[in-house]
């Protein structure tokens, strides 16, 4: 065990540690008598700065993970480097949408938990391990609960926290039996380990109910079907840069876990060497046994597209159709993380296996894309919502009435980030979407894959229907209340350079393709 | 082919004169009469151009849109000549007529000159393309001239005239398209040669299956609604008096026989045996519209519903000397029998076209005076108060009889005498239709102009001298013609001659 | 050259969305501008494409990794189109002159869909296609939603929906292809020759040539094209009618019957007569144009039976395409162009020139407004716009009808009877709407003289004389002599229908 290696593993975590407790000392200790707006805003500054060194000792870190000794702990780079990129990025824009919020006048203290559960983020991210995962896990989602309370003056918010707390706390619960459970059944927590181990010893009863008790840990995180309850008062409840943050970055962390787990368990190999009658002997057990437990990711995908998207359509408030939306997202996510190949005989095993190796990568760097440009838009949707909010009072439809001329550069890019979720091109969500559909489809072209991707297709049609209601509110529909509206210049800022990246990235795919693509070493 | 592409700028010439109409308010009737002067002009010139040998002449061809076997291909013989010497005097007569048109003159006059032009290409089309063109551009003016211009129920007649026509229209088109399909052309030269040589039955029933026979049908439903032919007819009756008098003028003298010339260029060359295996229905049908023309022109009382029932009987007659070829005829004697009934055909168009103008044209001089009132049985001794009117209108019925003397005797004697060898039947039923036109005139006669005279005619105005000045030549053309038939007859027999030669039935 | 009316369409959008409003001359003649720019450089494009086969314009690599490429491209037939779409865009923008409300977000909408259109025609890549086919539906609902007249907000929305639905259709095709083909590349040429198993192209072919017909307003699809076309202010229902739809039916050639050729082979069985895709796309062709047209003899609203008129028309095409000879390909393309032509004329006429002056599109209530002598413009161009409509020969519509049912004729010749009834048909509604709107028998009472003396109708302005003009030029030349545009288009059909997409 190299210490060395875990302090350079964890910079980034361990600046953003940092960055929170400056913030704490800076906020309570020197601007005790400032402003709120003052406190506000260099707490946000000083937030982002963490953000930036984060990255910067993210890159200075270097691509070796660091091990102990069953194995990996914590990966760097491939899927973790793209993933904690996203986070940071991501953290810091909401981040930035917090400058000129009134809704706490603990600013220190909320942006220092914005940080921390950022940082764990970071660490779901990379972890290897399931304790690791799990701490991670409680790192991030309990700074989850506090910011979604940080509205104390506002009932809803601790309504809302309460029920992300209970429903939250249970299916963390239920992780860690399940995670006790393979324990018992391998003996070791090391993810890839474990999958050694269930591969050698042939699938069990045991193993299907860990994986059940996995999948609600998890589903609730990303609020998949049917542990998605939570998801509609969270977003209604919780101030506009926490529901802001809930909806991305701890979006983009839990895909991050889930396509650790998806890689490591769902692929099998890499095999260095070893003689090929093993290798192949092992690959048939191998996929006897972890492929079938994609089906319950599977079911959970298609019900959470149909539910997302069906529930959206009835709602009044934009926070709850966004919730509803992101529900239908997640199912989308999921169907490229659950799709497997099929294997119909024809070519032997191992050929099989090697010719798998492309459709899994592609269909990984696929989700990554669409967590990030997801990620992405709904931090601007939330930003735009939490500007009318504060100008209207509510965020039902009604409070989008005649946009265009109360702010035409906020209307204009709510247009682009809705459409972008509608997956209209030329924005980044058709792209996100065209590119996950493509590689489900590359991964297995059998009829359920395809049934569900025709499903998906048809949903994302079903979804312009509520996306337009808002567009219509903002541009079609006569305004009852004539004032314009007034957001801050750095949120206008961010929004605006939010949606320019939306329709760059939508014209120019290849820009993040490639940039995710050169975290993996080639060959 | 000389240098100059006469019949293109026949054609043009009115469409250019209806543009310049349009505009001209209260002057378009004089730019109407320039025109339509002009165009008889050329059309006298292009008559002194035909090839003496009776075959098509002053031909112009370009290639229009030869995938679609489109080609721009004009040409006359003499029955096309005569056609277009008849458009435009008809045309002339028409424009003269129309003293008075209060509402929209530049319109009016437009529209007039649009269907002249219709007229003159239809007559001079040589490629089904350009020929249906102008077949359904003539329609649309002769809608709006009737329905713009027209009596008192002058809607339903429009739409009916428009409807009708529009069918037999579809039809053709279709019955050509099969055509075209089999044989991949739309010349009518090419698809006489096509039947005379028998190949034309072998490449439609090759392509399409034995369906000769129904796109002959077809063809001859579009001409029929024309002509027209009993019992196509119905719309008739109502268009004629509805529409202006001028515009009578114009449908009877020249609309109808665009139909009787499409079956004599069309209909008959093309698809001559298949009316041959029909041709005793088509007989039936002539001689029904013979006969029935004239019972029906008996039983009316409006003057303009007379007369346009007697077109439906002299046109038959055309109808008849047609079909009557259609009989197998061997032998010397016969072919100078369907020489005799072609040569009488051509003639009773001509010369019913010109009476028949020339009757509505004294319609629309006696709505003038009485302010449209018609009725034959509201007239009475106009001989005394208007002699000449009456005694060139009498000449003009006497021709419409078949007095000899008059133009109108010629054709039908011609006619007679080819079919009496060939189909003596029907020629003997369709003697009653003389006898019954006979009737009919000599009723008009004795109502109109004959007995006491009722007091509020007594100051019926007589012709003025523009009116009898602008008449003269025609009831000149009428008793010329018919003094001398010759002058046309000798310019069309060669055709004639040349037409049955091409004509296998 | 031709790329660059996608770049100024969408420019020209960006710019008139930034103008400072309450300027709308200032924006109506920008818009023109732009407008008669893409004409010219269509028409420029068209005249030195003449007698080239397929003239790549641009193919850059897009998304490398997954085979996409920025490709664009123009055969025969896209140059036409693209030609169309000029033509389309300054007529509206002539017609929408008197567009007062927030006019320069209407103009910035307007382009964003012509650039699309634009887009669509001049694709090579299959994704590209895709990717502008689909700009094209959000503007089309805002035009419809904002300044759009009878139920627009429904009309609108279910015009998105349907479109939506069936790009959503196309792109599973899309998928499947791009996906059985190797998951290579998306450019058309390379799915076309990569060999694409038949039975595959037996389903796929009707999914992706269904989610296409459905903009093309094949029935039972078309519900959305009515009430669409009656919902939409002029220009909005001018380009629908003239130009949207002929996006389906172009992708209905170019990716259903270019990629999929296979997909319309016979299935080995018949079902009442019906034994391949081929068949069952002809009949329901057939039965838009009949349907279309008998629903359309029955309206009572001017703009309804224009509406219904257009789903007849589209029909021809949809019918054209399947006979899938070169006569009847042609002479479907030629249609396209006809009728995007004089649909747009007669949209212009009822909703700018009529509807904007009268406020009623009710025949009971035109009957009584005597406007053959009060809009005489507005009555002869209707005229010359309805003979078109009809068929009738000298105008562009004969020349297409009639290829499109020798075409029938040739494949199977019932399809050319039903299509004849469709005519026939056709001519009694136009007769019909022409009689009750301008040319009714109602004799005005001397009090409606009165008020027809004191309520003058606003003058015909020298934009839609213009508009008019140009179009009425267009059908009559085309009409006239058809060689310009068929010396295009036939080679172009004839390498589609011969080599996939060639």
């Amino acid at each position: 065990m190299n210490y060395a290696d875990l302090f350079r593993v964890t910079l980034p975590e361990t600046a953003l540690e940092v960055a929170a407790l400056l913030v704490l000392v800076v906020d309570l200790g020197l601007l005790r008598k400032a402003a709120l707006k003052t406190r506000v805003a260099v707490a946000a500054m000083l937030g982002v700065a963490g953000c930036g060194a984060a990255l910067w000792a993210l890159y200075a870190a270097g691509t070796g993970g660091f091990s102990g000794s069953d194995g990996l702990l914590l990966a760097a780079g491939g899927t973790a480097g793209v993933a904690q990129t996203g986070i940071l990025i991501l953290t810091a824009l909401t981040l930035l949408l917090l400058v000129d919020s009134d809704f706490t006048r603990n600013a220190g203290e909320y942006v220092a938990v914005v940080l921390m559960a950022a940082a764990g983020g970071l660490i779901i991210a990379a972890a290897q391990e399931l304790l690791v995962i799990f701490v991670g896990l409680e790192l991030l989602s309990l700074g989850l609960y506090i910011l979604t309370a940080f509205a104390k003056r506002s009932g809803k918010s601790a309504e809302a926290a309460l029920k992300y707390y209970l429903f939250g706390g249970m299916s963390a619960a239920f992780l860690l039996f399940g995670f006790s459970y393979l324990y018992g059944l391998t003996g070791t927590t090391s993810i890839w380990q474990i999958k050694d181990a269930i591969t050698i010893s042939g699938p069990s009863a045991l193993l299907y109910v860990a994986w059940v008790l996995i999948v609600a840990g998890l589903g609730f995180k990303i609020a998949a079907v049917p542990f998605h309850l939570w998801a509609p008062d969270t977003y209604e409840g919780a101030p506009a840069p926490a529901a802001a943050f809930i909806a991305s970055v701890s979006k983009v962390a839990s895909f991050a876990l889930l396509l650790t787990l998806s890689l490591n368990w769902f692929t099998p190999g890499p095999w260095v060497g070893g003689q090929r009658e093993f290798v192949e002997k092992v690959l048939g057990q191998y996929y006897q046994t972890w492929p079938k437990l994609a089906t319950i990711l599977l079911i959970a995908a298609a019900a959470s597209m149909i539910l997302g998207n069906l529930a959206a359509l009835a709602q009044i408030s934009v926070r709850r159709l966004l919730a509803y939306s992101a529900i239908a997202h997640a199912g989308y996510m999921l169907l490229g993380i659950a799709t497997m190949p099929r294997y119909t005989g024809g070519v032997d095993l191992f050929h099989f296996y090697l010719s798998t190796i492309g459709p899994f990568r592609q269909s990984a760097n696929a989700v990554l894309y669409y967590i990030l440009t997801y990620g992405l838009t709904t931090i601007g949707a939330f930003g735009v919502v939490g500007v009318v909010e504060r100008a209207t009072g509510s965020d039902r439809l009604d409070a989008f009435l005649g946009l265009h001329k109360r702010n035409p550069v906020l209307a204009a890019v709510l247009m682009v980030l809705f459409l972008s979720l509608a997956g209209i091109p030329p924005l980044v969500g058709f792209w996100a979407k065209f590119n996950l559909f493509a590689a489900v489809l590359g991964m297995s072209g059998g009829p359920v894959p395809f049934a569900l991707v025709s499903l998906a297709v048809g949903m994302s049609a079903v979804s312009l229907y509520y996306y337009l209601q808002v567009l219509k509110r903002a541009y079609v529909m006569p305004a009852a209340d004539e004032t314009p509206i007034h957001a801050h210049p750095v949120t206008m800022g961010v929004l605006v350079a939010i949606a320019a990246a939306v329709v760059v990235m939508g014209c120019f795919p290849a820009l993040l393709q490639g940039w995710i693509a050169g975290f993996y070493p080639v060959g | 082919m000389s240098g100059i592409p006469i019949l293109t700028l026949l054609t043009v010439l009115p469409l250019i004169g209806a543009a310049i109409a349009l505009f001209s308010g209260r002057h378009a009737r004089g730019v109407a009469l320039f025109t339509t002067l002009f165009s008889l002009a050329l059309a006298l010139v292009i008559w002194t151009k035909l090839p003496a040998d009776g075959s098509i002449g002053l031909v112009e061809r370009a290639a229009w849109a030869p995938s679609l076997g489109i080609e721009y291909h004009l040409g006359v013989d003499g029955l096309g000549a005569l056609m277009l010497v008849l458009a435009a005097i008809v045309t002339l007569m028409s424009v003269d007529a129309a003293h008075r048109v209060h509402h929209q003159p530049g319109l009016y006059y437009g529209l007039v000159l649009v269907l002249e032009s219709g007229l003159f290409g239809s007559f001079t089309a040589l490629n089904f393309f350009h020929w249906f063109l102008f077949w359904e551009l003539s329609l649309i003016p002769a809608f709006f001239l009737i329905k713009l211009w027209g009596g008192a129920r002058r809607g339903p007649a429009a739409t009916q005239f428009f409807v009708y026509t529009m069918a037999g229209s579809v039809a053709l088109l279709l019955a050509f398209l099969a055509v075209y399909l089999s044989t991949g052309s739309m010349d009518f030269g090419q698809l006489t040669a096509l039947a005379q040589s028998g190949a034309l039955e072998q490449m439609v029933t090759a392509h399409l299956g034995p369906v000769t026979l129904w796109l002959a049908i077809a063809v001859l439903a579009g001409f029929a609604v024309k002509v027209p032919m009993v019992p196509f007819h119905t719309w008739l009756p109502a268009a004629y008096a509805e529409a202006p008098s001028p515009v009578t003028m114009l449908l009877t003298g020249a609309m109808s026989k665009m139909g009787v010339y499409g079956l004599l260029r069309i209909a008959i060359p093309i698809f001559g045996p298949q009316i041959a295996q029909i041709r005793t229905p088509l007989l039936v049908l002539a001689v029904a519209t013979v006969v029935m023309g004239a019972w029906a022109a008996a039983a009316q009382k409006d003057l303009k519903r007379i007369f346009a029932y007697s077109s439906v009987n002299h046109l038959g007659y055309c109808l008849l000397g047609i079909f009557a070829l259609a009989v197998p005829a061997a032998g010397a004697a016969a072919k100078a029998s369907q020489a005799a009934a072609l040569n009488g055909v051509i003639l009773q168009m001509f010369n019913h076209g010109i009476t028949a103008a020339a009757l509505f044209w004294f319609v629309a001089m006696m709505q003038m005076r009485t302010g449209g009132i018609r009725g034959i049985d509201d007239f009475g001794g106009l001989r005394k108060p208007a002699p000449v009117l009456a005694g060139l209108m009498g000449i003009a019925l006497f021709s419409s009889l078949g007095l000899p003397g008059l133009n109108g005797f010629v054709g039908e004697f011609l006619i007679f005498r080819g079919v009496f060898p060939l189909a003596w039947v029907a020629a003997t039923v369709s003697v009653l239709g003389l006898l019954v036109t006979a009737v009919v005139v000599l009723t008009v006669i004795q109502k109109v102009f004959s007995g006491p005279v009722p007091e509020h005619w007594a100051k019926f105005p007589d012709l003025h001298e523009s009116e009898w000045i602008a008449l003269a030549p025609v009831i000149g053309l009428m008793l010329l013609v018919g003094l001398v038939p010759q002058l046309i007859v000798g310019s069309v027999n060669p055709t004639v001659q040349n037409l049955l030669s091409h004509w296998r039935f | 050259m031709l790329a660059w009316t996608i770049y100024i369409s969408f420019a020209g959008a960006l710019l008139l969305a930034l103008l400072p409003k309450g300027k709308p001359v200032m924006a109506c003649w920008l818009a023109l501008g732009l407008a008669v720019a893409g004409l010219a450089l269509g028409v420029a494009g068209f005249a030195a494409g003449m007698g080239q086969g397929r003239v790549v314009i641009v193919d850059a690599a897009w998304a490398p990794s997954m085979g996409v490429h920025y490709m664009l491209a123009a055969d025969g037939i896209s140059r036409v189109l693209v030609l169309l779409t000029g033509l389309a865009a300054v007529a509206g923008v002539l017609f929408s002159w008197n567009v007062e409300l927030r006019t320069n977000q209407f103009f910035a909408f307007y382009f964003a869909l012509i650039g699309g259109v634009y887009g669509v025609f001049l694709s090579f890549d299959l994704f590209l296609l895709f990717v502008f086919y689909e700009i094209a539906i959000v503007p089309k609902y805002f035009l419809i939603a904002i300044w759009g007249s009878t139920r627009r907000e429904y009309g609108a929305m279910k015009l998105a929906l349907y479109s939506f639905v069936g790009s959503a259709m196309v792109l599973i095709g899309l998928l499947a292809a791009y996906t059985t083909a190797g998951s290579h590349s998306t450019a058309l040429m390379d799915l076309a020759h990569a060999g694409l198993p038949v039975h595959f192209q037996m389903w796929c072919f009707p999914l992706v040539f269904t989610g296409f017909a459905i903009l093309a307003g094949m029935w039972p699809f078309h519900t959305w094209a009515p009430t669409g076309h009656v919902a939409a202010p002029t220009a909005a229902s001018m380009l629908l009618a003239g130009v949207v739809m002929k996006l389906g039916a172009y992708g209905c050639l170019r990716v259903g019957i270019g990629l999929f050729p296979h997909g319309l082979d016979p299935w080995g069985f018949s079902l009442l007569g019906v034994g391949s895709w081929r068949d069952v796309f002809a009949v329901l062709a057939i039965i838009g144009i009949v349907y279309g047209a008998l629903v359309a003899l029955a309206q009572t609203d001017f703009k309804f039976v224009i509406g219904y008129s257009s789903v007849s028309h589209m029909g021809f095409v949809l019918l054209g395409l399947m006979t899938l000879n070169q006569i009847g390909v042609t002479g479907a393309v030629l249609q396209m162009f006809s009728h995007g032509v004089i649909a747009g004329l007669l949209f212009a006429i009822v909703g700018r020139i009529v509807y904007d002056r009268t406020h009623t599109r009710q025949f009971a209530e035109l009957e009584t407004m005597h406007l053959s002598r009060r809009l005489p413009f507005a009555a002869w161009a209707f005229v010359f716009a309805g003979v078109a409509s009809m068929g009738l020969p000298g105008f562009s519509g004969f020349v297409a009808e009639l290829q499109v049912l020798i075409g029938a004729w040739t494949a199977k010749p019932w399809w050319a009877c039903a299509a004849g009834i469709g005519i026939i048909v056709g001519v009694a509604y136009t007769w019909r709407a022409l009689q009750k709107a301008f040319f009714s028998d109602v004799i005005p009472t001397a009090h409606e003289l009165e008020q027809e003396q004191a309520h003058k109708f606003a003058a015909i302005t020298w934009p839609e004389i213009a508009g008019v003009a140009l179009l009425g030029a267009a059908t009559l030349a085309v009409g006239l002599y058809p060689r310009i545009l068929l010396e295009s288009i036939e080679p172009a059909v004839k390498a589609l229908l011969a080599g996939g997409v060639q």
